[in-house]
């Protein structure tokens, strides 16, 4: 299967004739070049995984295929940088996310950035940021992968900061890089730390299940916890950083500023379930050498996934709703993996995890697109200048409410089959977590409805000009998307992808089931009731809760907090001392050290006059007072 | 006014006199190097100078190690490279005065500062 090569180096090579070609073809061919590529190793992407799922078998087990691997750099016999390509069921899976939302978004793209200025630099981006993410879920060890994360971050800084006359845009890709970027110095030292005991970067050695790999890490333990636990818990912490977990989400909400398509393919689909995606990679590891971080997880992953579920509901501006229901969604990804064990039943959490990243990342992008196109249509962010719009735009109507269906769990969309196996992981686990699970998925059911209603029922707004529905390249990738999102729950997904690689037939749990789509009903019917005609009952809860409510919109003051902690305790107690010191001790040094010299010099300036003759007469002298001294001396 | 003549001939110059010739001949350049103001004297007093520690070599060598040659081919070689030298400063101040229309030595202090 040497061709998946092509699936990663193609969008490099149409990264780099994009990003030299910038300005000398028109926008247009740009655009098609792009998504021309993309269409390519779409199909690739699909023969692979059809391949790879068809023969790649053995005993009931899927292979580790690894059709290339080179060694990029040695540095000594345990320490090498390797490169290559790694096929499983999940990088498969992924490969397969990937290029459908990424051809989905070029092909949106087309329309919804026309006429921009830097409309190839934007594709150029696209096909960076697809290479990256690629790269990144074909890794065949973790220092590839962390290569690959840091490229991911990098396309997404630029992306964020697409439009970089605007300063929030600005903002918003400092802040996104920063906080990933801080959260990546835990991913580095963990690694750093598990490859030292372990002696290898390799994930087919660390996952392999041979006890040996870990006999080193035995014993040792710093602060209470063993060494494992520390490794495995600062690679998770860069895995938060992306996948914006508690407290480091606070870079996603603001990344809303980049191009709606944008938010769709990085900040919904893909890059933000990076950090689920590591997790998986090394599940086996954190399932047997450190099941206490694997808890912590857990346990992040279910807070986090409230406290956006609860923000979400309360926000206006729609693609900042969009923005926490995707933090609270990859909580249930993330605790989905944490309450996982390994093996075949064990294992569903897993398997769910999985499953929920899949169909998450078709109805989130087709929600994020769907928000792209009410924007292209009434300029605006805010729910307040939207409002019956069904009338206007039929097929992002439909669309929009078939994801939101299938974000709140209903059947038959796949929303309700991943979340459903969710949820029964999440029994097993604990009961207390399943009804937490549950209440979050109820609120989302609940947002998601309040952002529907708002958009397309309601009240309407006076507009400028009558809205309009999008044109077919934009209209296109919704229909698509929409499809996969009804009919993916029906893919036996634990045929492909499972914790051991076998087989694993996924039953329904009618309990769990019945609990949660009469849940979300409730939800959606309360949402119905509040926000399908203008009513006061909103108004009134506001006025009730005052105090939480007013919490929940500045987004329980997580962000005043860092800036506290920034501007008030770091930058004053360390930063300003620190900058004060180099000003007048070192600096002060330095320009001694000039001064004194500058002094010299123009003090003894004169005597190199440029007069030879001067010159010869001071030697003469010279010459004649040391033969006087000889002489005399002798 | 025959014996005189023999006897002017007969004893050989003292050493001294030849080293006072050159002497003389050394301090002349010396006193014109650093008095002259145009560039061509000074390379003249240059020569002065090479010319008397040439005799030097030679009065030291004839009187002092009658048996040896090293000191007459010094000087042959110092002759030498002083028509080589002299050739090139004065190539270097035909450029400065296509340069600057002078040769006055005062004047050549431009890359002072």
């Amino acid at each position: 299967m040497q061709y998946t090569l092509l699936i990663v180096l193609l969008p490099l090579i149409s990264f780099i004739v994009l990003g030299l070609m910038d300005s000398k073809w028109k926008p247009q061919v740009a655009g098609i070049i792009g998504a021309t590529v993309l269409g390519i190793i779409t199909l690739l992407s699909y023969i692979t995984a059809f391949e790879y799922f068809s023969f790649h078998k053995i005993n009931g087990v899927y292979e580790k295929l690894i059709p290339m691997h080179v060694e990029w750099i040695r540095f000594t016999q345990y320490l090498h940088i390797d490169l290559g390509i790694l096929l499983d069921p999940i990088s498969v899976m992924m490969l397969v996310v990937i290029t459908t939302v990424s051809l989905m978004v070029n092909i949106y793209s087309l329309s919804y950035m026309h006429g921009e200025k830097g409309f190839q630099r934007y594709y150029a981006f696209l096909s960076l940021f697809t290479f990256s993410m690629l790269g990144l879920v074909v890794a065949t060890n973790i220092f590839q992968m962390y290569l690959f994360w840091e490229l991911v971050g990098v396309s997404s800084y630029l992306l964020i900061g697409f439009y970089y006359t605007k300063p929030s845009a600005v903002a918003a890709s400092k802040k996104a890089f920063i906080v990933t970027r801080f959260a990546d110095l835990g991913f580095l030292v963990g690694i750093l730390f598990l490859s030292f005991y372990t002696k290898t970067f390799d994930f087919g050695v660390l996952t392999s299940g041979n006890a040996s790999v870990f006999a080193s890490t035995t014993g040792v333990s710093f602060m209470g916890l063993s060494v494992m636990s520390w490794a495995m818990g600062l690679i998770f912490i860069g895995g938060a950083g992306k996948s914006a977990m508690f407290p480091l989400h606070i870079w996603l909400p603001d990344a809303m500023e980049g191009p709606t398509p944008v938010s769709a393919l990085i900040h919904a689909a893909t890059m933000v379930v990076a950090g689920v995606y590591l997790v998986a990679r090394l599940f086996p590891v954190y399932e047997v050498y450190a099941p206490d971080v694997l808890h912590g997880i857990a346990y992040v992953g279910a807070f986090t996934s409230l406290f956006a579920a609860v923000i979400a509901c309360v926000q206006t501006d729609i693609k900042r709703v969009l923005a926490f229901s995707t933090i609270s969604q990859i909580g249930f990804m993330m605790v989905a993996l944490g309450v996982s064990g390994y093996g075949s039943h064990e294992g569903l959490g897993y398997m769910a995890s999985m499953f929920h990243l899949f169909t998450h990342a078709m109805f989130k992008a087709l929600l994020f697109l769907g928000a792209g196109s009410v924007i292209h249509a009434v300029h605006s962010n805010e729910m307040n200048h939207m409002g019956g719009l069904r009338k206007y735009m039929p097929i992002t109507n439909w669309t929009f409410l078939i994801a939101c269906l299938a974000i709140a769990g209903i059947p038959p969309f796949s929303g309700f089959f991943s979340k459903d196996e969710i949820l029964s992981a999440c029994y097993e686990f604990s009961p207390y977590m399943g009804g937490v699970m549950t209440f979050i998925a109820g609120l989302t059911a609940f947002y998601m409805f309040r952002l529907y209603f708002n958009i397309f029922w309601g009240k309407e707004h006076k507009h400028a000009h009558t809205p309009h529905e999008s044109p077919f390249a934009m209209a296109f990738p919704l229909v698509f998307l929409a499809c996969v999102t009804v009919v993916a729950g029906f893919i036996p997904f634990g045929h492909f992808v499972t914790s051991d690689l076998a087989n694993y037939d996924i039953h329904l749990d009618y309990t769990v089931a019945g609990i949660s789509v009469g849940v979300a009903i409730l939800s959606i019917a309360l949402a119905t009731i509040m926000y399908r005609k203008e009513s006061e009952v909103p108004k009134k809860l506001a006025t009730t809760f005052a105090g939480l409510h007013k919490a929940a919109s500045s987004r329980f003051y997580v962000d005043e907090v860092y800036i506290f902690i920034t501007k008030k305790i770091i930058f004053n107690l360390i930063s300003t001392p620190i900058a004060w010191f180099d000003r007048h001790i070192i600096d002060a040094t330095m320009d001694g050290f000039g001064g004194v010299t500058q002094w010299t010099s123009s003090r003894i300036k004169s005597f190199q006059s440029g007069q030879v003759q001067q010159y010869a007469y001071v030697f003469l002298l010279g010459t004649l007072f040391i033969a006087a001294l000889v002489y005399f001396i002798h | 006014m025959g014996d005189l003549f023999i006897n002017f001939f007969s004893n050989p110059v003292p050493m001294e006199a030849y080293l006072g010739v050159s002497l003389i001949m050394f301090f002349a350049g010396v006193y014109g190097f650093l008095s002259r103001k145009s560039l061509l004297m000074i390379l003249v007093s240059i020569e002065l100078m090479l010319n008397a520690a040439d005799i030097n070599f030679v009065v030291f060598n004839r009187y002092l190690y009658p048996g040896q040659m090293e000191g007459f081919f010094f000087t042959l070689f110092a002759i030498a490279i002083a028509a080589c030298e002299t050739a090139v400063a004065i190539a270097i101040i035909i450029n400065i005065y296509r340069n600057l229309t002078s040769v006055e030595v005062g004047e050549l202090d431009e890359m002072k500062e």
